[in-house]
Formats: C-alpha cells, structure tokens, sequence
C-alpha cells in the first residue's frame, strides 16, 4: 500500500535527520572545507607572492649574469668578490640561494656551474634557476651564430592553445580539458561517495532491525519489498537532504568568511569550499595559466567591482563550463545518481538482511563494493584519459559500472544512442537486482542465528511467498 | 458460534523439512484458542500464514468466510515469540508509528496511546527512547502495540514470557478483558497451567500435524481414564475385580492417598460402595487429567516409533 511505503520512508528519514550526529556533521563539514580551504589558498598565495632572490657571481666572463631574466617569482642579483665571501653574504643578505659561474666556461658546454642554497633546495627552485640559465646560455648561442638581439626577440613566440571540440553534428565548441575533466571527476566522486555512504546505512539499518527483532511485528503490518523500499527511498531523502545542505552551507561559509580570512588586498586567493561536497562544482581554469578550484559560486564575484581580473577568469571558467553540454550532463547525473544509487542500495539491503551479525557482511560486501571501487578508480584514470575507448564503453553500459562510468564520459560528450543504451540497461539491472534483493530480504529478514553462504542465498530466490 | 478464522488443509514446506501438512482448524469468535505443540511443530509457521508474513503452500485461510487478504491486516494483532522495537525511537512516536502502519489514522491513534498509557499507568514512558527502559517495560508497550488498533483477531505467542509474576497477572486480566470486549484470542504458549486456565478451546499441533483439537472440557473427558482420587483411613486391598490400585500412599495416623482405576462398566458408585463398607473415607473425586498430562500423551502417541524409543530411553 503506498500510504504504508509513505510511512515507512518517512520514519526512515526523520530518525536519521533528528539524530545529533547528523546534524554535528552536516555543520562540520562545510566548516572544516572552508578551513581546509582557507590553508590550502594561504598557501598557495605565500608561494607565488614571495620572491626569492638569487645571487649570481659569474666569473665566466661571457656575461652570463647579465642576460638572466628575473620574473616575479625569481629575481637574480649579481654579487662580487670571493666565492668564500659570496657563500657567507647571500646568506646574511637572507637572500635564497647563489649561482656561480666559475671561469673558463664553455659556451658549448657549460660544466660546472654550482647552485647554493639554505638548506635543502626545492625542486621547483632548482628547475626555475636552471630554466632561466639554460635561456641565457641558448641566447648567448644564437648571439655567437650572427643574430641580433632584435632578431632573437622576433623569433620568440608566445604560443596560446585554443582547443576546439567537434561534436556529431560537426559544431565547434570551445574544450577546456581542465574544466570537462573537473566537471567528470567532481560528478563521479559525488555518485561514488552517495552510494557508499548511505548504501552502508541501508545495510546497517536493515541489520539492525533485524538485531531488534521488530522484523516480526513489521511484517505482520507491511510487505518485506514495502518495508525495503521505504528504507532506501528514506535514506535516499537524507542524502539528499545532506548533500543540498552541504552545497548550501558551503557556500554560504566561503562567500562570507572566505573574504574576511583572506583579507581584501589578495582577492585572487579565493578558493571554493565547496569542491567536493556540492556535487555540481568543478576545478575550472581562470586567467591565463593558475588553474583554481571554483564552486558554483561564479556570480559571487559580480558582488566586488575592484576584482577585475578575477571577474574577467569568472567569467572565462563559466563560457567553458556554459560550452558543456550541461543539459545532458544534468539529466544524466540525475539519472545516473539516483539509478546507482536504487540499485546499490536494494543490494546492501540485502546483504543485511541476509547476515545476521554485522562482522558477517565482509563475504558478502566484496562482489558489491569491488565493481563500485573498479569503476571508480578505472573511471579516473582509464575513462578520464579517454572518455571514448572502449573501456569507457563497456563499463558505461554494464549497470553496475555504469553510474561512474557514464557520467565521467558525459561532460566530454556521449552519442545519444549509447547514453539511451546504457540507460535502457540501467533501468534493467535496477529492476533485476530489487527482484533479487527483495527475495533475498524477504526470507532473510525472518532468519536467525544461521551462518548463511551463497548457496544458500541462491535456493532463497526461489522460495515461494 | 461462527468462527472467526479457518484453515483449510494447510500445508507449508521449506526447502528440507515439511512445517505444516494438512493443518485444518476453527477458530470461534469471542473464545480464546490454545495453539499449543512442542518445539519446532509448525506453530510459528502457521502463525506467520496467518498474518500474512509467509503464504501457504496449499490449502486457504479464511477469516470471517473470506479468504484471508491484505484488507485484514488492519483487524488482526500479533505479539511475536521474538519480541522487537525500534531501540532509538521514543515510545510515544513508536506506538503511533506501528498503529499507523496498521490502518489507524494519526488522531485516532494518538487518543489510544493515551488511553492504553493511562490504563497501564505508565504515561510518563511517552517521551522516553525505548531502549531506556527495562525489559518487563518494553514488553508492556509491545502488548499496547499489539492490541491498540482495536483487533477482532489478537494472536499471542508466549505472551507471558518476560513478566514478572504480578505484570504477568496484570497481562493475563487485559486478555480475559479483550476477550470480554468481543475479541478473539489465539494463544500459543508452553506454560500449560495458563492455558487450563483461560483457554475455552484448544489444537495441538505436533510434527507439522494437527494431532487434537475441541473445547477444552471435551478434550478433557476425552482423555479420562475412570481414574478416581480416594483419601482416608483404613487399608485398601490391591487386587479386586472391579478396579485396580494404581498408586497407594500411606501418611499418618494411618491415613492414605490412593489412585484407582475402574475396570470397564464399573461406575464410580460401585468403588464408592465398596470403599464405605472397608475404609474411612475423607475425600473421594475423579482425577481429571490435565492438559499437560495430555499434551505428553498425545505427543507421545503421535511420535514414529523410533523416535519413541530414543525418546523412553532418555527419560
């Protein structure tokens, strides 16, 4: 009877959401985001802001020193006198590091040159010094072989990649393989961590109504398929309930304290808490070459007029999230998220009613989890790396990949003839594995203190009401 | 009177043993039926057909002349052997939830709890979580949960495991009580002395077969050997054509207890004859078996010979 399924899935929901730990942790964790966050940005900003100086002794005499080229980050200063004197001076001068140039270089083949630093010298620091030396030293070759500095200048290029995408129909749309990539790995995480998180409390829950022994009086008021479906349909609400609360909170957190942690001056440094907990969020790409982590939140800078050029790579991450086919995606991740999450759920369902001791479920969770795991882990390092391979294939149309699987291929683009596929296959292994599940709930719920084995579990299919 | 429920040859197996097997029975409206039978007999079994957790495999339940369905969910209660609630719920929001469940509107169940509360003068547990309470407690409110939506059909399985002897006095008056209202009671138990005492008919049910069943009082005269009770004072011979002595206790100041069989077509006016003319007689009455000497009996009768001799040789 639907007013009893009704009943159920709302007990379900309301015993969760009334609960202190559900609220304790819908509240923390967008905090510790924005926390997390907050460092995170604090410490990137400190990175670039810094500028470490270098001190160049060249006594190569091939003026070396002179053509290194200092940028914000990296800033050389030549020095004079002895070596000795130059080791102990940039020191003292809390400058970063020295670079000799000992005499008697060759141009050709320049063997020798030293780096001192405090301490233990980055790899970034390092690759930094010898990039800019590496410069010098080719201009210095192009120098010897009769061009002109303007000649050199001119042949200097700065090379923008634009990527374009063609889609079936042959229109051009512009690919941000950052953005689309963010887009497929925040989606699949989403669906990946909804199924585990509240596919465990289906299990749990059923286990521990079982435990109880309310099974009994339950059953005599409602149907076994009724009393599982109202569980998963009432869980199902108190995901859902969390994750939109999360999103919101998240937001609302980053958009009022991240400004204030951050402080006005470095408006550049923001970062969105809420990467992982909204669901539609993405890493997406602003200004030219800092890839920064956005949120939904891009009408958010439309609030400061100082922020220019953070508006101007806003504005630039939402065209390239805008050329997604976001219509799609947004279908899809729907159907997808809520598709693995019925399927999965009917099966942790059954799993718990077919244990009878929490410690029991490990046999039985392996053939669940393992499919979930592998196609999250193949799906962001295989499908990411090509959404149209046939392992994305295969994988985005066997239903209990296919949530992963799929929406990871979505914001790259999916003939219409496989999303229907894989969604006509969804709907199948949906349906497939309630039938399943619910026999295997129906007889398991009333079984006690029996060490079941699969088996077992395949004689329950087909015992008769 | 028209019974409230019948089965009709029913029959359930599982996947190794047959559970029930051609179970026929009659439940009377208003009465309290004993469903009684030893350790896995297919109590349960035909308990759970009847309240609609499993099905039958053959045969058909009846309620009130109609097939049993999911229409009668509402006018039916059962308190399972395996007693249960929702650990974390309170015990206010658990009853109203489980009388929901059953048919009962939110209004109506809500003055119901107050009134089953109030009767059991326990209304200050309302607010309390469930697993706060001790076990005779949650066993007070799953007997609320049983009978507040009003059943015409209660099924009790062992409803006094768990009480304490006054609780349990308390429980067996709110039975007598239901009764008295109208409805029906099925009553599945081991505890025998309760059943002679309220129970108006009875089944027995042994190896998945129903081995007895009637009214209480038939299934008593049934069973009656012409066994008669004699105390006094004097010495009774052993040996006499019309009966025999079965057992001969002497106390005293040479009184004594004896047990007599009558020999068939001897009436209990002949042993009464001769027991006056040799002894002084201080009581004289017919030894009624009790169900549980019946209950032994007829489980015994009804066991296939090998596992008679396993079970003789154990005793």
């Amino acid at each position: 009877m639907a007013s009893k399924f009704l009943l159920i899935a709302q007990r379900e929901y309301l015993s969760r959401v009334r609960k202190k730990a559900f609220i304790v942790l819908t509240l923390a964790v967008p905090l510790l985001l924005a926390v997390f966050g907050f460092i995170i940005a604090k410490m990137a900003s400190s990175d670039n802001d810094t500028t470490d100086v270098i001190e160049v002794r060249d006594d190569s005499g091939l003026g070396v020193a002179s053509r290194l080229v200092s940028t914000p980050q990296l800033r050389f200063e030549t020095t004079t006198g002895t070596l000795a004197d130059a080791k102990k001076g940039f020191q003292k001068a809390k400058h970063d590091g020295l670079v000799y140039l000992p005499a008697g270089l060759d141009v050709e083949k320049p063997v020798g040159v030293q780096f001192f630093g405090k301490g233990n010298i980055s790899l970034k620091k390092q690759g930094a010094v010898e990039s800019a030396l590496n410069k010098a030293f080719s201009d210095l070759k192009m120098q010897k072989s009769g061009l002109t500095q303007d000649q050199l200048d001119r042949l200097r290029s700065k090379v923008d990649l634009q990527a374009v995408s063609l889609d079936e129909t042959g229109k051009e749309a512009n690919s941000n393989a950052l953005a689309t990539s963010g887009m497929s790995y925040a989606l699949a995480l989403a669906i990946y961590m909804f199924i585990f998180i509240y596919g465990v409390q289906i299990m749990r829950g059923v286990g521990e109504e079982k435990s109880s022994r309310i099974m009994e009086v339950m059953l005599s008021s409602v149907k076994p398929f009724d009393l599982m479906m109202g569980k998963i349909v009432g869980i199902a609400a108190v995901g859902l309930t969390q994750f939109l609360l999360w999103g919101v909170l998240s937001f609302g957190v980053s958009s009022v304290v991240m400004p204030l942690l951050t402080g006005k001056d470095k408006p550049k440094t923001e970062v969105a808490a809420g990467t992982t907990a909204a669901g539609a969020t993405a890493v997406v790409v602003a200004d030219d070459d800092e890839p920064r982590s956005a949120g939904a939140q891009f009408d958010k800078s439309l609030e400061s007029q100082k922020q220019q050029p953070v508006m101007t790579g806003r504005f630039k991450a939402f065209e390239m999230l805008a050329a997604l086919p976001l219509g799609t995606i947004l279908f899809g991740f729907i159907v997808y998220f809520l598709g693995g999450y019925l399927l999965y759920g009917a099966l942790f369902g059954a799993v718990g009613a077919a244990v009878d001791d929490q410690t029991d479920t490990q046999q039985f969770m392996f053939p669940i989890t393992m499919p979930l795991i592998l196609s999250y882990i193949v799906g962001v390092s295989v499908i990411l790396r090509n959404p149209d391979g046939p392992v994305a294939f295969w994988m985005s149309m066997f239903p209990l990949t296919s949530p992963i699987a799929m929406v990871i291929r979505l914001p790259f683009g999916v003939p219409m003839w496989q999303l229907a596929l894989s969604i006509f296959l969804l709907i199948l292994g949906f349906l497939g594995t309630v039938w399943v599940a619910a026999r295997i709930y129906r007889v398991g719920i009333l079984m006690y203190g029996k060490k079941v084995t699969y088996k077992e579990l395949g004689k329950w299919m087909f015992y008769k009401g | 009177m028209k019974p409230i429920l019948e089965a009709i040859g029913v029959r359930k197996a599982y996947a190794n043993h047959v559970a029930l097997d051609g179970v026929s029975l009659e439940i009377p409206e208003g009465s309290i039926f004993g469903l009684l039978g030893p350790n896995g007999a297919g109590k349960t079994s035909l308990i759970r057909i009847i309240t609609q957790i499993t099905g039958a495999d053959e045969g058909e339940i009846r309620f009130r002349g109609e097939r049993l369905n999911p229409s009668h969910i509402a006018q039916i209660g059962y308190l399972p052997e395996e007693r249960g609630l929702y650990k974390k719920m309170k015990v206010g929001e658990q009853l109203l939830y489980l009388a929901r469940l059953r048919g009962l509107s939110r209004e109506d169940a809500t003055a119901r709890i107050k009134q089953w509360l109030n009767r059991f003068e326990i209304k200050e547990w309302a607010g309390k979580n469930v697993e706060d309470l001790s076990k005779g407690m949650q066993q007070k409110v799953q007997f609320i949960a049983t009978v507040l939506h009003d059943p015409k059909l209660i099924i009790l399985d062992e409803p006094f495991s768990g009480f304490d002897p006054i609780n349990a006095n308390l429980i067996k008056d709110e039975i007598l009580e239901l009764r008295n209202q109208g409805a029906t009671i099925i009553f599945s138990t081991h505890r025998m002395e309760s059943v002679e005492e309220m129970c108006d008919n009875i089944a027995l049910i042994n190896r998945s077969r129903k081995v007895l069943d009637g009214p209480i009082g038939v299934i008593r005269d049934q069973f009656k050997t012409n066994t008669y009770e004699v105390e006094g004072t004097g010495k009774l011979i052993l040996a006499h054509p019309d009966f025999e002595v079965v057992e001969q206790k002497e106390r005293e100041n040479g009184h004594f207890y004896a047990r007599v069989q009558l020999h068939d077509g001897v009436r209990p006016n002949d042993l009464l004859r001769y027991l006056i003319g040799t002894v002084e007689v201080d009581a004289f009455r017919e030894k009624i078996p009790s169900i549980n000497e019946i209950f032994i009996r007829r489980v015994r009768e009804t066991m296939p010979e090998t596992l008679l001799e396993t079970a003789n040789a154990l005793l």
